[in-house]
């Protein structure tokens, strides 16, 4: 049993959207759709500013309303790896997972009727693999593998920083972890 | 699940120690896909090199029944590191662009009109050779003159040096990197090199004017500039606009445009009259450090607060910290140099100031190139010009690659005609600033042949258009990298071209041999040629096939030792503070400020950059890339947007001070950028009704460039002269 987590770095991200679209070449994302966009945000004003890039994609909530809330029994949660995955063939594109996801990170794919989201390439990760926006990640930002391993990079680095994840409140608990600040202690 | 760094020092070590290396195919980039072929399909993963931009980044393609199917970074380059940036791995929107050219077109209507009929290759290479020919007849071979950018450029530079003319014009040349060459080889004997050799992964602090890396995307640098903020590097950014990297910096200075040079003479001030400067690294390497002390003694903070709209306390705090962390200190020297008419000077001041922290050849600072030694075939040689040439302008340090030039030349026929233009591989209505003066030039030619993938503007314009296939359908000449190591990448073709394309070095060949100069292309396919140089370098060409990039073993020596110390090619051995060769040439030895004119009320410096999903102009019809940045937008201060009533997103139109109007753009009003100064991406604003998704996307810059200022020394364009008022449209 594994569970695979993405750690996203936010201090290395450069905003540079390789990411972007090597998820969408890996992936076949239709035109106009995204499974992982970079936001960038700017607090305050000139000449004291901030800013925040902060890469988000689907968090393979532990507790996915997504889930829960689909009808046809397309969406579900992957007992070996911690993943949310879609059995496309089952998907009626209803949009309840749409209308479900705290975190906007579902799209239908209009070619063929069925709901869309990040795998965290499980395609990849089957065959011992990195996701695509990891790989080729410019700024190694974006890390990925699995927090039951406790020697594995991402447990290392959960273990050594202070981490968030995306809208705690909405209890979802996601696996997709944010690191904005420095070492602990 | 870290792979590629792993794999990387292994392959690396294996090549260090002379063996062979002996990893199969599928080992070496398997790793990198996830392709499950259906039954009988036919999977390859075959290595090249990039060139979507310029950087050559090493990439692998997952080819599947000769279809491309994904791009990789090559794990084994230097340059890409197994990692491609989006434009990088939008390759493959290049390819099966299907806005693309797809044959020879020959002009039907007046030019410009954009009015072509199809030719064959045969009818449209007589056509060409016709013209030229001709030309060569009536005003000698110097009357055509070649212009270019990228893959294409050994070819084409083959083929002008043999047709018998020395006038090349290269807008990354003037537009771009002059200045600082320039610059370095006057200070040091030689350039920083391209990709520069910033030793950022290292550097404790990074210093960048202007220079907005990650959004000026070139790769094996913008990874090591996030390895620097891994290592929790200090990061300065003056720049008046909060780039992303100023996002980053622990002290941005949105310093008043133009005035970078009071910064960098005030932190030499500061920095030599509080002894922060390594006085042993100067004593040892350099001449000329009493006159320096004594030139910039003037250039007190206070002053230069007032110059810069910085803080006193602000230019001594970030001095000083240049000072601690020295000499593990990188100033970037930058590219896209060319700003104000200043700029070999204030490229002065960057190495200068480098120069006495002792970052040359210094861990964190400018690492030595590999001096490796590495053989190859023979160079040819070309029939002497009778003319000299006019691309250097009236610039004595110039090298003669000066587009500027060859237009005015072009425009004036002072001291002779130019009467044909070949253009291969840059948009010469974007690249060069004031289009209108380019198109002015282009109607005084007797012929312009444009060699291109796209049917960019400048294509749209010429009499014989001829479409050459992207950097996945062929090869071109080898890449050698002289970075920390020394090596050497193929691009070779991953699938055929597509329609009627035809590589860049088959069209100079044919067009060689149709101008009777065929003995300058002695080989049948350029594969053949570079199977030649392999052998020449002792490198197994189909290793390199399979690998794509190979280094020579033992071939880093970065940094000064006892056993390794630099060279100055420099009149005194050198590197010169003071710089005689300036002073030879009655420019001033030592930088010396001098204030540049600021708009008035109502008016803005106008500024641009990069987006880090677009090179120059020739991605915006790029599906993969358009759908994430489809149109440039201008970026206006909060403030005076809103004593404007501007309201975000609202489409306005900019003039200039010569009354020229932009087309529509929207504004981004936002508080990352000063109140005197507007910025935009460059590269938007297509006119050609053949790009589908590019055409009449936001504005262009080069249009409202219609002033310019050549820096008297390295003949650089500066090209952030220009001042613009905002109407709303
Ligand atoms: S992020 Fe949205 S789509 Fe992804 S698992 Fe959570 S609720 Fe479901
Ligand atoms: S893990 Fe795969 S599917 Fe998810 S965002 Fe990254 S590349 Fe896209
Ligand atoms: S590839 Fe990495 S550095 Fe670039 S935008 Fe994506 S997460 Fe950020």
């Amino acid at each position: 049993m594994s569970k695979y987590v993405m750690v996203i770095d936010q201090r290395r991200c450069i905003g540079c959207m390789a990411c972007i679209v090597a998820c969408k070449a890996e992936n076949d994302v239709p035109e106009e759709h995204f499974r992982t966009r970079v936001i960038q945000e700017v607090e305050g004003q000139f000449p004291k500013l901030r800013m925040e890039l902060r890469s988000e994609l689907c968090n393979h909530c532990d507790n996915p309303p997504c889930v829960y809330n689909c009808p046809t029994g397309a969406s579900y949660k992957d007992k070996e790896t911690g993943m949310v995955l879609l059995k496309k063939n089952r998907c009626v594109g209803c949009k309840a997972c749409i209308a479900s996801c705290p975190y906007d990170a579902r799209y239908i794919d209009p070619r063929h009727g069925y709901a869309d989201k990040c795998t965290f390439c499980s395609h990849r990760v089957a065959k011992g693999k990195e996701p695509a926006c990891v790989q080729t990640c410019i700024g190694r930002s974006r890390i990925f593998g699995d927090i039951e391993d406790p020697e594995s990079e991402v447990s290392v680095l959960l273990r050594e920083h202070h981490f968030e994840v995306l809208k705690p409140a909405a209890g979802t608990e996601p696996k997709v972890y944010y690191i904005n600040r420095i070492l602990k202690g | 699940m870290p792979i590629s760094r792993r794999d990387f020092l292994k392959y690396t070590s294996i090549a260090a120690a002379g063996t062979a290396v002996s990893f199969s195919d599928a080992e070496l980039f398997s790793h990198l896909f996830a392709i499950t072929p259906e039954s009988n399909e036919d999977v390859r993963y075959i290595p090249t090199y990039c060139e979507v931009c310029f950087w050559n980044c090493g990439a692998v393609a997952a080819v599947v029944d000769g279809k491309v199917k994904k791009l990789e970074g090559n794990p084994y380059d230097p340059r890409s590191r197994g990692k491609l940036c989006a434009r990088g791995n939008a390759g493959i929107g290049e390819l099966y662009d299907d806005d693309r050219l797809k044959h020879p077109m020959i002009r039907t209507g007046a030019r410009g009109d954009g009015k072509y009929r199809e030719a064959s290759w045969d009818e449209a290479l007589n056509y060409t050779a016709e013209k030229m020919i001709k030309i060569k007849n009536e005003y000698g071979p110097e009357s055509v003159a070649f212009m270019m950018h990228g893959g294409i450029t050994t070819h084409l530079m083959n083929l002008g040096k043999a047709f018998g003319s020395p006038n090349f014009g290269f807008p990354s040349y003037g537009q771009c990197r002059a200045a600082r060459m320039v610059a370095y080889d006057l200070t040091y004997g030689a350039d920083v090199g391209s990709p520069e050799r910033v030793d950022m992964a290292n550097s404790r602090v990074i210093v960048f004017f202007g220079t907005h890396l990650g959004e000026n995307m070139h790769n094996s640098q913008v990874q090591d500039f996030t390895e620097a903020l891994g290592n929790r590097a200090k990061i300065i950014v003056v720049d008046p606009r909060f780039s992303t990297a100023a996002g980053k910096a622990d002290h941005w200075l949105p310093i008043r445009p133009g005035a970078d040079m009071a910064l960098m003479l005030a932190w030499i001030n500061i920095i030599i009259s509080e002894g922060l400067y390594d006085s042993e690294y100067v004593n040892k390497y350099t001449t000329g450090f009493d006159e320096l002390k004594e030139s910039v003694k003037e250039y007190t903070p206070e002053w230069a607060s007032k110059e810069t709209d910085l803080p006193a306390d602000i230019i001594v705090e970030t001095a000083r910290e240049l000072g601690r962390y020295a000499p593990s200190v990188c100033i970037h020297p930058g590219r896209f140099t060319a700003w104000h008419g200043n700029d070999t000077q204030r490229e002065r001041c960057i190495a200068i100031l480098g120069a006495i922290l002792g970052t040359w050849g210094r861990k964190g600072g400018i690492y030595l190139a590999s001096k490796a030694p590495l053989s190859g075939v023979a160079g040819m040689s070309y029939p002497v010009p009778s003319k000299v040439s006019i691309a250097k302008g009236p610039h004595h340090f110039a090298q003669p690659q000066l587009m500027q030039a060859v237009r005015r030349t072009t425009i004036t026929a002072d001291p002779y005609p130019i009467k044909g233009w070949v253009v291969a591989g840059t948009n010469i209505l974007r690249a060069v600033p004031n289009p209108v003066k380019s198109i002015e030039a282009i109607m005084k030619l007797d012929l312009l042949v444009a060699i291109d993938i796209r049917p960019l503007d400048t294509a749209m314009m010429a009499d014989v258009i001829l479409p050459e296939c992207t950097y996945l359908e062929r090869h071109d000449s080898l890449k050698i990298d002289r970075g920390v190591s020394l090596s050497v990448g193929i691009r070779q073709p991953v699938v055929e071209p597509l329609y009627k394309s035809k590589a860049g070095w088959w069209i100079c060949k044919e067009l060689g041999n149709r101008l009777g100069v065929g003995e300058y292309f002695p080989y049948e396919t350029y594969e053949g040629h570079i199977k030649k140089e392999c052998s020449a370098m002792g490198i197994d060409y189909d290793e390199l096939t399979r690998v794509g990039t190979k280094f020579y073993p033992g071939s880093d020596n970065p940094y000064i030792t006892n056993e390794n110390q630099p060279v100055f090619k420099t009149p005194s051995g050198k590197i010169e503070l003071y710089s005689s060769q300036l002073a030879a040439q009655g420019f001033d030895p030592i930088p010396k400020y001098n204030r540049i004119e600021q708009p008035e009320k109502g008016w803005f410096r106008l500024l641009s950059g990069r987006s880090p999903v677009h090179s120059f102009s020739r991605t915006a019809n790029n599906q993969k890339l358009f759908e994430l940045f489809e149109e440039n937008v201008l970026w206006l201060n909060a403030r005076i947007a809103s004593s404007m009533g501007i309201m975000d997103g609202q489409n306005i139109i900019l003039v200039n001070s010569d009354n020229v109007r932009s087309e529509i753009i929207k504004a981004k009003v936002t508080q990352r950028i000063r109140n005197d100064c507007v910025y935009m991406v460059h590269g938007f604003g297509a006119k050609s009704r053949l790009l589908s998704r590019a055409r009449g996307r936001g504005a262009d810059d080069s249009r409202l460039m219609t002033r310019f200022v050549s820096d008297p020394i390295s003949g650089s364009t500066g090209m952030r002269v220009n001042f613009v008022r905002i109407e709303k449209a």
